[in-house]
């Protein structure tokens, strides 16, 4: 078995495209990305990132993964120690084969958001019919 | 004849922390007072909060089921173990890129402050585990009246 123990790694913070409206922190998810022949599977690791707070957004080849964290600790708290900073998650991909985008899946459980994302069959040669008017 | 670096008695990893801390305290000057991210540590890192009734202890650990978690309080330090698990994808899949990373962990955290044992509560959200542990009466926080005399 690979049983192995968990290293600590710190958190990347994403580069800064644009300006943001929303204060804090971005971070890069540490991403899985595999392919079977007809999908592309990409799994995000986002704690604190609440379902409907994601955010997927593909154009042309370009995919950005975003989340929206909750607020890290209620109010009335003081800090004592912290060890990790807490702040939204971004990231983007640019994807090597086309994307079928009205059949992504997405699924967001324990802050783990699983974007599946169906290719086109670009191989299957299309037939066009031509209507008479 | 040999270059001696080493004086006897002068641990070189003990001088490299200290110049670290020292790079850092720069940095710190050079960029304000924030502070850094915690340098190195133990799988998972905690953040540790407190309110008037009540010590929070946070950690974020995306992926890891509630039944994956073991957490107890023994003279005042929590320990808290578990296993991340990454399924293993049944199909021939071919990596892009393996960026999450799973295995065991066990991690024990001296309690900065008594709490009660039987009374502390754990949540998993999102992949943000939750401590809520209530403090004993004598350590909360007492408003003292002045009296006029």
């Amino acid at each position: 078995m690979t049983e192995q123990e968990l290293q600590v790694k710190a958190k990347e913070e994403a580069p800064a495209k644009a300006e943001r409206v929303r204060p804090g922190r971005v971070f890069l998810p540490a991403v899985d990305i595999f392919e079977t022949p007809e999908v592309l599977v990409l799994v995000a690791d986002m704690p604190g990132v609440a379902a409907n707070k994601v955010t997927v957004d593909l154009k042309d080849n370009h995919l950005v993964i975003s989340g929206e964290v909750a607020p890290p600790f209620g109010p009335g708290e003081t800090m004592l120690k912290a060890e990790y900073f807490t702040g939204d998650f971004q990231r983007d991909f640019q994807l090597g084969s086309m994307v079928d985008q009205a059949k992504i899946e997405a699924t967001m459980k324990d802050g783990v958001l699983r974007l599946v994302l169906p290719k086109v069959e670009k191989a299957k040669p299309r037939k066009i019919e031509v209507k008479t008017a | 004849m040999p270059i001696v670096f080493r004086e006897p008695g002068l641990d070189p990893l003990r001088e490299l922390e200290q110049l670290q801390r020292r790079v850092d305290r720069l940095l710190q000057n050079a960029f304000g007072s924030e502070r850094l991210p915690w340098r190195g540590g133990v799988y998972p890192l905690l953040n540790i909060s407190e309110d008037r009734d009540h010590m929070y202890v946070r950690a974020e650990l995306p992926g890891v089921k509630a039944e994956d978690l073991e957490i107890t309080i023994q003279d005042n330090n929590l320990i808290l173990r578990g296993e991340r698990k990454i399924a293993t994808e049944e199909k021939q899949v071919n990596y892009h890129r393996r960026e999450r990373e799973s295995g065991f962990f066990r991690r024990v955290l001296a309690l900065p402050a008594r709490i009660q044992p039987d009374k502390v509560e754990a949540t998993c959200k999102d992949g943000i585990l939750t401590l809520k542990l209530a403090k004993p009466e004598e350590v909360k926080p007492r408003q003292i009246q002045v009296k006029v005399g």
